[in-house]
Formats: structure tokens, sequence, C-alpha cells
């Protein structure tokens, strides 16, 4: 078939044509968020029940959280997916270069994320406020307060991972934009990227006033 | 004479390797067969010894923690490893693309991922058969669960495992659905066992990841001692039913309705008759989907939840009910002034319509909440399940199997031992169930190693049942490995289906069609296109 | 199946047991019909339009609203009706009477521990008045048990950390079957026991013998009856064969080797912390799966059973 000459290198065989194949990228990344969301739900769901059953416990917990951190994370994440949708933006202009550093400072706001987080669970794990059979504080009033902490470190150590595994696929997205792979014709996978850190970066502008500022 | 093209998927490209990183979703799906029937055999022979040891009251063969370690590995391979992947991820990874007059899926790599990743988990489940398995039921209720030193851990983590490789396949499915048909396929002009994976897709991506994440917290309160399900600690063990029960109960539809969209297809192909109610059957697959979220808790009706809690998942539930007797009523209708054959698939869509038939209205039992507190925990819940996975989704799987056998293989197996095969199967499948019913009324408890002698009679009953079955699924086994080889060609169109797999060749070229296909017709337009099934053309010139 | 009973379920011996067992013949004979509607529309339909001869068009029939209608609100409205009737019947499960006798129910495994008003306590044997609403307060020790009694049409699980609520009345004298239906463990399916129904006189009797248990019995008598009804007798043999604990026969005075390596004498202390806190000394050999009994036992019927194992010396 000569139909075949004129595909562009990065079309699937299996699409018929480039709109097709952006199409079921973008659907499909849309419909991963959704499991990501349910995913988070189900600790949602957890949380809500156990601030029913235990309000004054949670209160009391709660204060034991940094907020200061707390809030500079939340900035940091915003300014990410800033930076995140302004790499999007250059290379659909075809503006490699501001893409890739774009990308790269999206990269180091993550670690920054991940770096305050460090400092957090640290300052916790040495004070003894730990999930579940292994938590030993004694400094905060009301019935079984290590289960705020079970939930804290779930909740939040499951959105870590997250980050983890976004600044993974950035990475891989920077290198493919290095490499030259992507153009105004074609950035359906930094788009793809782009949806993705904005859920991971969601997830926390709800998992920070649900901990940090309970009450 | 029918013949096999030389090049087909089967034959080209040769070489393991050439199957082993293929992107074609017709050798994925075959590897998903192979790998589905391996765990069906070997949940199928845990089946058997555990009708083996309830032969007779007391120990036959095993001890008591052996037959808790049995039943479990029972349930959660025919669940997990089997029911689940069976119809979605082996037939419909096989035929949707052909249905659809598409290439592929929509993600090749994703779907080849989604195989290995459910060998993966597969991996971590017979794992934990070795180390000391698990023995808490597959429904791996706390705090037992917590407390009890077997596998716990492997057997959820590979349950974890595959969720994803679930995830993978219908969230591919969904994408196919939407973004990969044919030119002239509208919604509505779409087969109809597109429409039962599609809703089956749906649950899958949208389920899948709650019990993710209540295993996930499982295997953290047995690693980390997290405390949330653990009474111990100030945990919830009832919390864990709940968020189980939210995907376990969507699950069941996961499972039941690729069936339906199967018997969908076959009883329309099979008396070449339109369907009756395409609309209705469409939707009310969509309407099950939505309705299996609401419903939950209806396995915990005795476990102290709230009259109110109850009220409202049990009338919620009566309303799934409808509109899977509105498909039995549309389906019977069908045959309505066709031209009915009496093939091996038809005769398992019979067995379907009156096995599901059964297990849809002794769930009406169920559902009802003054009876269910009497049958709840009962062998009339161990029969009600049966009738509606196995006697529904694994018999609508065979029915399937034996239907697409011929386009898979592009050959025919014996159809006359087929025929007294699957007589063979409807008998002992009841034989097997019936007398479940009646001794789960009695009050036998499920998941008993020992019983009162009372009881033993029925056993005996369901203990040759199962035996029967176990027979007639080994011959099963023998004529389709036999037609693999030594089948007579089975011709393009054996059955004279009206869509899209059936236009390509058996088995079908490695890209599926040499020409884009265009779609005209509805798919059971059999008042306007007379075809004449390549089964029956030797037969009708003579 | 049973001596009483009929083909489909068994005696129906509370108070609300007939409004569920009507409900059930209900549904059945109602699915009867519909399910013989279908099987005999499968059947003769398909014999009917059987093919015969070549292959022609067939009719093309697509819907047809009005038996579309019929088959939708028939059921329907069937579905309501069973939906109501079970409603109604659920509450009168639900709805404990006000004069109740409360009984405390405690499971664990693998046995049921029941807990009356008099201050007197059974195991594996719940003990009640005839013609009396009895009100069941039910709890686990450790993994969710379910306590269920098919001629009662009685369920209700027994979870840790929180109490769950039954009541029944049966009007009926007898012993009826009791079960552990939610899955627990090992002896699961041991965990059964009986409910006695007597009469006025014969309760208040029990009462009786029960609240001076022990009384004109020597204390190694007295152990063997709490031997038998106090859920030893399922894991302990006094014939030497290993069940699911060691067997008492001849165990007194002699060393045992425990799971930590170490030995110990079996003397009064050893049998007493191993009744009170089973889990302290495990030996070897064994899996450390006995409840404790503290708080379930008396002081004097401690030493009663201590008295009885060594009455067992070879």
């Amino acid at each position: 078939m000569d139909v075949a000459t004129d595909r562009p290198a990065y079309l699937a065989e299996h699409f018929t044509d480039a709109e097709q194949q952006k199409e079921s990228a973008k659907l499909g990344m849309w419909v991963f968020l959704l499991t990501e969301i349910l995913l988070f739900g189900g600790l949602f769901c957890a949380y809500a029940i156990y601030r029913a059953w235990y309000p004054d416990m949670f209160y009391n917990a709660h204060k034991h959280l940094d907020v200061v951190l707390g809030a500079v994370n939340t900035v940091v994440l915003i300014l990410s997916s800033v930076t995140v949708a302004l790499a999007i933006h250059a290379i659909q202009h075809n503006k490699r270069k501001q893409s890739i550093i774009f990308l790269t400072v999206t990269l180091l706001f993550a670690a920054t994320f991940l770096v305050i987080k460090y400092f957090e669970y640290s300052h916790k794990i040495h004070l003894g406020m730990l999930p579940g059979k292994f938590y030993t504080y004694t400094g905060i009033e009301g019935t079984n307060p290590h289960i705020f902490f079970t939930i804290y470190f779930t909740m939040t150590g499951l959105h870590g991972l997250h980050v983890l595994a976004g600044m993974i696929v950035i990475g891989w997205v920077l290198i493919r934009t290095i490499k030259g792979h992507f153009n105004s014709e074609y950035y359906t996978p930094v788009e793809n990227a782009g949806l993705y850190w904005h859920l991971v970066d969601m997830i926390w502008i709800y998992l920070f006033p649900l901990l940090y500022l309970v009450g | 004479m029918n013949i096999i093209p030389e090049k087909n998927y089967l034959t080209y490209p040769k070489g393991l390797k050439s199957w082993l990183f293929t992107l074609d979703h017709k050798r994925i799906g075959l590897m998903y067969l192979f790998a589905i029937m391996f765990f069906f055999l070997v949940g199928g022979i845990f089946a058997l010894m555990i009708r083996l040891e309830l032969f007779s009251p007391g120990k036959d063969i095993v001890s008591a923690d052996t037959y808790n370690q049995l039943f479990t590995l029972h349930g959660a391979i025919m669940i997990f490893l089997f029911i689940i992947p069976s119809i979605p991820a082996s037939l419909g990874n096989l035929i949707l693309p052909l249905m659809l007059g598409a290439k592929d899926v929509a993600f090749p790599r994703l779907n080849l991922a989604s195989w290995y990743i459910y060998v993966f988990g597969a991996m971590f489940a017979v794992y934990s058969m070795i180390a000391g398995a698990a023995d808490t039921g597959w429904t791996f209720y706390t705090p037992y669960s917590i407390e009890t030193n077997t596998a716990v851990i492997s057997l959820t983590t590979g349950a974890f495992i595959l969720g994803f490789s679930s995830i993978f396949t219908g969230l591919n499915f969904l994408v196919t659905i939407h973004k990969l048909r044919a030119p002239g396929m509208t919604w509505f002009k779409m087969p109809l066992f597109v429409w039962g994976l599609y809703a089956t897709s749906i649950i899958q991506v949208v389920a899948t990841p709650v019990l993710g994440i209540t295993l996930l917290l499982l295997i953290l309160e047995r690693v980390a001692g997290i405390g949330i399900f653990n009474p111990a600690l100030g945990g919830d063990p009832v919390l864990f039913q709940h968020f189980f029960w939210f995907y376990s109960h969507p699950a069941v539809y996961i499972m039941i309705l690729p069936g339906m969209a199967i018997i969908s297809e076959l009883i329309s192909v099979h008396s070449h008759k339109k369907i009756f109610g395409y609309k209705v059957i469409a939707y009310s697959s969509l309407a099950i989907a939505f309705i299996s979220f609401l419903v939950w808790g209806h396995h915990m009706f005795v476990s102290g939840q709230s009259e109110l809690a109850g009220m409202i998942f049990s009338f919620l539930t009566f309303f799934v009910g409808v509109p899977s007797g509105i498909k039995v009523f549309n389906w019977v209708a069908t045959l309505y002034k066709g031209a009915v054959r009496f093939t091996t698939p038809m005769l398992y869509t019979f067995a379907f319509l009156i096995l599901f038939s059964i297990g849809g209205l002794t769930g009406i039992f169920l559902g009802a909440l003054s009876v269910d507190v009497h049958l709840h925990d009962t062998y009339f819940v161990v029969a009600h399940f049966h009738y509606t996975m196995m006697g529904g989704t694994v018999i609508a799987f065979f029915a399937g199997l034996h239907h697409w056998w011929p386009k898979i293989w592009g050959r025919m197996y014996n159809e006359r031992i087929a025929k007294i095969t699957a007589v063979l199967v409807f008998i002992g499948f009841n034989l097997t169930f019936i007398p479940q019913f009646i001794m789960g009324a009695h009050g036998m408890p499920r998941r008993y190693y020992d019983y009162l002698p009372q009881f033993q009679g029925m056993h005996e009953l369901s203990t040759y049942g199962a035996y029967l079955l176990g027979f007639a699924f080994t011959i099963m086994a023998v004529y389709l490995i036999h037609s693999i080889f030594k089948g007579k060609p089975a011709g393009n169109n054996p059955w004279g289906g009206l869509t899209l797999e059936w236009q390509t060749t058996s088995p079908p070229d490695p890209h599926n069609f040499h020409e884009v296909p265009v779609w005209t017709h509805g798919p059971y337009d059999y008042d306007k296109i007379k075809v004449t099934p390549d089964l029956e053309k030797e037969l009708e010139t003579a | 199946m049973e001596n009483s009973g009929t083909f489909w379920l068994p005696r129906a011996a509370s108070t609300y047991a007939a409004d569920v067992d009507g409900l059930f013949y209900f549904i059945l004979w109602t699915s009867v019909v519909i399910f013989a509607l279908v099987v005999f529309g499968l059947i003769y339909l398909s014999i009917r339009y059987k093919k015969r001869g070549k292959t022609e068009l067939t009719a093309g029939i697509s819907h047809n609203t009005k038996l579309e209608l019929t088959w939708t609100i028939i059921p329907t409205l069937l579905i309501l009706v069973v939906f109501v009737w079970g409603f109604r019947g659920y509450m009168k499960m639900r709805v404990v009477p006000k004069d109740a006798i409360e009984i405390r129910v405690t499971a664990q495994k693998w046995f049921w521990s029941f807990d009356y008003q008099e201050g007197i306590n059974s195991v594996g044997e719940l003990v009640v008045p005839a013609g009396k609403p009895i009100k069941l307060l039910i709890s686990s020790r450790d993994v969710i048990h379910s306590l269920f009694v098919p001629d009662f049409r009685l369920k209700m699980d027994a979870v840790p950390n929180r109490y769950t609520i039954a009541w029944f009345q049966a009007d009926e004298l007898g012993e009826y079957q009791l079960y552990c239906t939610e899955y627990c463990g090992t002896e699961h399916s041991k965990m059964l026991g009986k409910v006695r129904v007597l009469s006025q006189g014969d309760y208040e009797n029990w009462v009786n013998e029960n609240s001076q248990l022990g009384q004109g019995l020597t204390l190694e008598e007295f152990g063997r009856q709490l031997y038998e009804n106090k859920g030893c007798m399922p894991c302990h043999s006094l014939d030497g064969t290993t069940k699911i604990g060691p067997s008492f026969k001849g165990i007194f005075g002699h060393e045992v080797q425990l799971t930590s390596g170490e030995t110990v004498i079996v003397d009064e202390n050893y049998i007493r912390e191993s009744i009170l806190n089973p889990q302290a000394k495990i030996v070897a050999g064994f899996q450390p799966v006995m409840p404790p009994y503290q708080g379930i036992l008396k002081p004097q019927e401690v030493d009663a059973l201590i008295a009885f194992i060594k009455s067992l010396k070879e």
C-alpha cells in the first residue's frame, strides 16, 4: 500500500492517522488518572471514617504536623505544576530549549518536595510518632492516636511514591525531548506526563488541608 | 474444500522470541488462553480434592488446616487467575479488535505488559502455595487474615499485582472501542459482545483500584501492624469488609457481563436470527455495571450493619436483578421464527440460559433480608454463586471457546463428541450443586471441614457430580487439543456469522485484514443478508 | 434429612421463623413458575424453529414494546413485594421486645460461652426458657465468628471490639443445633453448640443447679465436669491421642519441652498459667492457638481442673 509512505515515524502501525493516535493516548491517560483517583479514594474514605470516630484525637494529633513545611511543599508543588504546563506550551511552539529548561525545573521542584518530606518523616520517626504498633510517642491526648499516624503515613507515603514515579516519567520525557523526539506536531508524551503530574499535585492539594489543617 | 492460509498469525513470524515479544493481540490472547486454562486445571484439582474430603464426615484425605488452605486456593485461583481474566483477556483479546475491524488494540505494548504482569502475579500465588498456603478464604477477612501464620502476604501481593493486569486490559479495551472502530460502525451497530466488554471494562477500571488499596492496607497491616483493620489496635475489621466488597461485588459483574456478552452473540448467530431487543441488551449491560457499585452491603446483612443500610442495599440489589432477567427473556425471544441450529456452542448457550436462570432466581432469596439471614454463609450461597459464576460465566466461556475455536485455529473439533461432552457437563454440574442448595437451606454452613451425619447423603451426591464434571472437562481437553493438529479445516465462516471476525481468514492474517473493512450493515441482519455457514455448504449443495 | 422439617427447610422453631419460611416459599414458587416459562420457551421455540432445509433469510423482528414492558413490569412488581416482605420480616428479627431476657454471648476460637443474668455461665450450650423472648448480646474475643441456629432462622456475626444484637423466642421445648458460620480457622467446623429450650420450671432448676455447681462433688469430679463443659475436651484427649493440644493423660509431674527450647515440669503452677494465659509457655510441636480462660473460669474452677488433671496420673 502506498499510503504508508507518508506516515510519520512516530505513528504506530495500527493507527490510521496521527489524530487517532493522539486521541487514543489522551483518552487512555484520562482513564488511567481515574484509576489513580479511585486508588486514593479508598484512603480518603478510611480517613473520613476514622476522623468521624475519633474527632478529638485527630484534632490533637494534627497539631504535631509542621504546617509551615506542609505549606511550603504545597507552594512547591503548585509551582511545579506551572512549570510543567509551561514546558508543554513551549514544545507546542517548537521551543525545545525552553521546554527542556522547564522540565528540569519541574524535576528540581519535585526533588525539593521529597527532601522536605524526608525531614518531616525523620523528625516524626525520631519522636516515635509512627503508625500502628510502632507508635511510642506519649504526648498526644485521645484514643488511638497511632491511627492518625497510620493514615498520615500511608496517604503521604503513597503520594510520595507517586511523586517519585512522576519524576521518573518526567525524566524520561526530558531525555526524549533532549534527543529531539518531540515537536509541535508530536508531543503527546509530554502532555500526558504533564497530566499525570497535575494529578499528583492535585492529590496533595487535598491531603494538605485534610491532614495539616484539621478543625 | 476449506483451506488454511499458509501465512497466518500462528505461523508468521516464527520462533519462540516472536511469541514472547509479540504485540499481536491474537497471540497475546492465545497466551492468556493457555495461562488461564492452566490455572483452571489447578483450581479444578483443588475443587476435586475438596469434594473428596467432604465425601464423608471427619477426615477423609487431608487435615483440617490443609482443607482450609485448599478452599482458599480454589477460590483465589478460580477468581483472580481464571474467571476475571478468562473471557476478556483471552477471547476478548483474540476477537474484539477483529470485530471492530481494527488492526490491533489501542496500546499493544500495554497489552503485552498486562500478560507479563499476570504471569508475575501468578508466580506470587504459586509461591504462596509452596510457602505455607494462606488459609483465610479468598475473602481475606480481618482480623483472621492478620492473625493466621500462613502465607497471606504472598497471596494478597499476587492478587494486588493481578489487579494491574486487569486494569490494563480494561483500559485498553475502553480506548480501543472508543477510537478504533471500523468506518461505519456507530455505537449501536457494534456487536453485543463489544458492548458487554465495554461495560466490563468500566467496572475493571473503576473498581479494581479500590481492591488494590484494600490489599495494600492488608499487606501493611501484616508487615507493619498499622492497625487500620485490627481491632486490637483500635481499627475496624468490618471496614475491611466494606472495602473488600466495594470491589468484589462489582467484580462478580466483571465476571458475568462478558459471559452475557458471549451469549448475546451466539444466540443470534446459531439461530440465524436478528437479536431481540438489541438496545435493551446493550443498555442493560451499562445499567448492571452502574448499579453493581451500589450493592456491596448485601454481603454484610448479618455483620451488625444498621437496619437502614440493610434496607437500602437490599432494595438496590433487586434492581440489579431486573436487567439480568430482561436479558434472559430477550435471548429466549430471539429464537422465535429463527433457524435454530443445535451446534456445540448453541448447546452451551442453552445450558447457560438454564443454569444462569437458576443462579439469578436463587439470588432473589439472598437479596430478601429476612431470608438472607437464614441462608447467609451456608451452602445455599455456595451453590448460588457457582450457578452464576460457573453455570453462567464458565459455561459461557466454553460456549465462546467452541464458537471461536475454528476461527482461532482454522480447524474444527469433533462435534459429535463435543455435544455429548456438553450434556455431561450439564448433568455433572447440576448433580454437584443442586444438593448444595438443599443442604444449605437446611443449615449446612460453608467452609466446614467436618459436618453432621445428616448431611452426608447430599455431600456424596455432590462429590459424584464433581467427578463427573472433572471427567467431562478431561474429554473436552482431549478433543480440543486433538483438533488443533488433526481437525478438519473449518473455513472462514463455519457458523455463518455476520460480524467482521468471520470476514477474514481462519486463522486470521497477522494484520487481521488485508484491506480496511467497512461496516455497512448491522451485526445481526439475518433478515437482509443470507449467509450459508461453511460447515453446512457441502451438505446444502449435495 | 432431619426427623422434622420439610424437603427445603428445617423445622421452624422460633416465633419469626414462619414469616421467613412464608417468604422463602413465595420466592420459591414464583421462581419455579418463571423458570418453567423460560425453559418451556427455550425448548418449544428451539424445536419449533429448528433449522430445516437450506439457509434462508429469517424474520427481522427487532423488538416488541408491549411484550417487553410486560416482562419488565411484572418482575419489578414481584421484586418489590419480595423486598417489602423481606424487610418487614427482617425488622421483626431486629426489634428486640422490651421484656427480653438478656444473655451475653462470647465467641472465641473455638467455642461459644454464654453468661446469664443469674451470674452463671455455660459453654457450648445455650439454655433458655420456652415462650420468653431472649436477647443475645454478642461479641468475640478474637476473630469474627457468626452465631447460627437454623431452626430459629437466627444468625448474627460476633465481632471483636463491638456488640451485635439478636433475639429469638422459642415456644417448643427441645434441643436445637447451633453453628459458627463465619470462617474462623482450624476448628471452625467443630465450633458447634446446642440450644436447649426448657420449660420454665426446668429452666429454674437448671439455674439453681448451676449456681451451686460443684457442690456435692469431689474436686476431681467437678474438674471432670468442667473439662467436658468448658471446651477443653475437643482439643485435649484423656487417652494419650494428640489433638490440637497435648493429651492430659499422665501429663502431671512430667517434664515437657517448650517451643522456646526450655523444659518445664508440669505442676500446679504450670497448669494454672496454661489455663489462664496459654500463650506464655507452649509445648513443642503445638500451635499457640488456645484462648485465654482469664475471666471465664472462677478460681475454684481452676483448682478443680488442676485436681482433675492430677488424677489422670497413670
